[in-house]
């Protein structure tokens, strides 16, 4: 009985570790630069692929490699919210058409990010084993390498918060995350500031994608599977509140271990709606009021 | 009257359109197979970025639920294709189609604008997830077969339902409802303070947009031999007609088709042969048309008529 709870538990958390630290991501990059990448996904896979080439091609570790993927993703978050988005949002006459052209905009790099992949790594399932020894609590039996993954999912998410809330960038993300406008007469250059706010998210979905690759097959379709739980948990936590989209991680990961613990394949359709009912009755999220 | 009116005075665009239908209706007597087939394809992504443009272009919200209408359809011929006559089945999807609307529309459509698009995403995902789990946990299939029809019949069908989408796509643009609709895009707040039941409007639009999609859907899937609910909703479906359409350009009612006869060629060309390649130029083009050409080949045209469109208007 015990280890059937903490199995069902601890999987949740272990699962929505990772969960969290992808809504973390988008979360900057709806709450605050306004854009709904559905593309977000894609920057896991990325991740994932960087993380398993280098593991199986140079045996660079996974660990090593969470650095160099956060860093190649957010340059590339980065470039293209410089490119890409800001020249949407100056074409864009208010706020409502630069949402919706921007999730446009979001679901051609999809397109292009996800078929570059398969032209260059092919469409199989790929994985590889690290840290694969078992672990046990209570029962309830864990791969070590999934409990690395939380392990860093808390690190990076912590890291990241303290950021926002001790540092002069931290704050001005945070003042262009309530009022673009009165934060620019405030003197945040706000180009520059939503550049790096999606170039952040970005990074956490390629660093999200390498712990994923640690633990889990991937496939360069992966990716959309990712983009609807991290949206689910951005409306879960409420738009723009970074605790509340890590809170919401964690939840949604034990729901899901729940549901599919009763009723295996229900899981995604759960979600589903989950999700959809709390747009209809609370679409400001948990934390919002 | 208007209509009548205006019609007398340019008579020249209906001609053209009445000899443009006269010409796709004796095709399949003069045409090789494949052109027929070819121009099956053509008809059914029309259908889908004009329904999707009759929508989402005057209103402005995206929905990205054609994929979930259509897939209704699609799912209404796998279940009943062998038990009722083709058009009652046809009929079915389309009704299914539209009450599924009524509902998700009276629901969501209060929700501001991206929540509405992520809503409507989710919608298509949730029904092939339940169907998925329905077929394989209870009535114990993974698939089903359709019941075949001949090449000319689904021709002459998607031809009929794209007629009547034009038609009553136009007659909504050229009605109070049509205007009414316009201002909803223009401003929701405004267009509610003058007495429009906004909620109300956007439904009903919704929903006639979803019976086409949905009574397309029954009679696109004949081709197809086998039918399972990934196939039936693939999300491909909402996507591809929010490309064609703002490629086509959503000013006027032709933009969406000649966005979508532009694709289906082009998916024609490439999709077999280099089908990653297709999809990463669609990806391409998407986000260029976005950057490059808000109004899309319409809006180009237009731009380069402009010195004698705007004196047309001063004379009237």
């Amino acid at each position: 009985m015990i280890a059937m709870v903490l199995d069902v538990v601890i999987g949740g958390l272990l699962m929505g570790g990772i969960y969290a630290l992808i809504a973390v991501g988008l979360s900057l990059q709806y709450g605050v630069a306004r854009v709904l990448n559905i593309s977000h996904g894609e920057f896991i896979m990325l991740g994932a692929f960087v993380t398993w080439s280098l593991y199986t091609l140079f045996g660079i570790t996974p660990l090593a490699s969470i650095v160099v993927c956060g860093a190649v993703v957010f340059v590339i978050g980065f470039v293209l919210h410089r490119t890409l988005y800001s020249r949407i949002r100056a074409l864009s006459e208010s706020l409502a058409i630069f949402e919706g052209n921007s999730l446009l905009a979001s679901f051609g790099l999809l397109f292009i990010i996800q078929n570059m992949a398969i032209l260059m790594w092919g469409g199989e399932i790929r994985g590889y084993s690290y840290l694969a020894f078992p672990v046990d609590f209570w029962g309830a039996t864990f791969a070590a390498n999934r409990l690395v993954t939380l392990l860093f999912a808390v690190l990076i998410g912590t890291a990241f918060y303290m950021f926002l809330a001790r540092t002069r960038l931290g704050k001005a993300i945070r003042a262009a995350a309530q009022d673009l406008v009165a934060a620019g007469l405030m003197g945040v250059n706000i180009d520059h500031v939503l550049a790096l706010c999606f170039g952040f998210g970005a990074a956490m979905a390629g660093m999200a994608g390498s712990l994923i690759s640690m633990s889990y097959m991937i496939s360069p379709v992966m990716g959309m599977e990712y983009t609807v739980i991290a949206i689910i948990v951005v409306v879960l936590g409420g738009l723009g509140s970074i605790p509340g989209s890590f809170i919401g991680g964690l939840l949604l990961g034990l729901v899901g271990s729940l549901v599919s613990y009763v009723q295996p394949g229900l899981s995604l359709a759960a979600y589903y709606v989950l999700f959809m009912l709390l747009l209809l009755v609370r679409p400001t999220g948990i934390m919002r009021r | 009257m208007d209509n009548v009116a205006e019609v007398l005075r340019k008579p020249i665009l209906p001609a053209l359109a009445i000899l443009i239908l006269v010409l796709l209706a004796a095709s399949p007597s003069y045409a090789p197979g494949y052109i027929v087939v070819l121009l099956t394809d053509i008809f059914m992504y029309s259908i889908m970025a004009v329904s999707w443009a009759m929508f989402s272009g005057p209103t402005g919200y995206i929905s990205l639920a054609t994929a979930a209408f259509f897939g209704v359809g699609v799912y209404a011929l796998a279940l009943l294709g062998f038990i009722l006559p083709l058009p009652a089945v046809i009929l079915i999807g389309g009704l299914v189609s539209c009450c599924l609307a009524l509902l998700v529309g009276a629901l969501t459509l209060r929700l501001k604008g991206i929540y509405f698009a992520i809503f409507t995403f989710g919608l298509i995902e949730l029904i092939m997830n339940l169907l998925l789990w329905w077929e394989v946990n209870r009535s114990g299939t993974v698939g089903r077969l359709a019941v075949p029809v001949d090449y000319n019949t689904v021709y002459y069908v998607m031809l009929g339902i794209l007629t009547t989408l034009l038609l009553t796509a136009y007659l909504i643009r050229r009605s109070r409802f049509g205007l009414a609709l316009r201002s909803i895009g223009d401003c929701e707040e405004a267009a509610a303070h003058i007495g429009i039941n906004v909620t109300a409007l956007k439904t009903t639009i919704f929903a006639i947009s979803a019976f086409f999609l949905g009574a397309s859907g029954a009679i696109m899937a004949t081709r197809w031999t086998y039918i399972d609910p990934r196939i039936a909703f693939n999300p491909q479906y909402s996507f591809m007609p929010v490309l064609m359409a703002m490629f086509g350009g959503m000013e006027q009612l032709y933009g969406p088709i000649l966005g979508a006869a532009v694709f289906t060629y082009l998916e024609e060309l490439l999709i077999t042969k280099f089908p990653y390649y297709y999809m990463l130029l669609f990806g391409i083009i998407l986000v260029v048309v976005l950057l490059f050409l808000p109004n899309g080949l319409v809006g180009l045209i237009q731009k380069w008529r402009k010195g004698g469109s705007i004196r047309q208007r001063a004379n009237t």
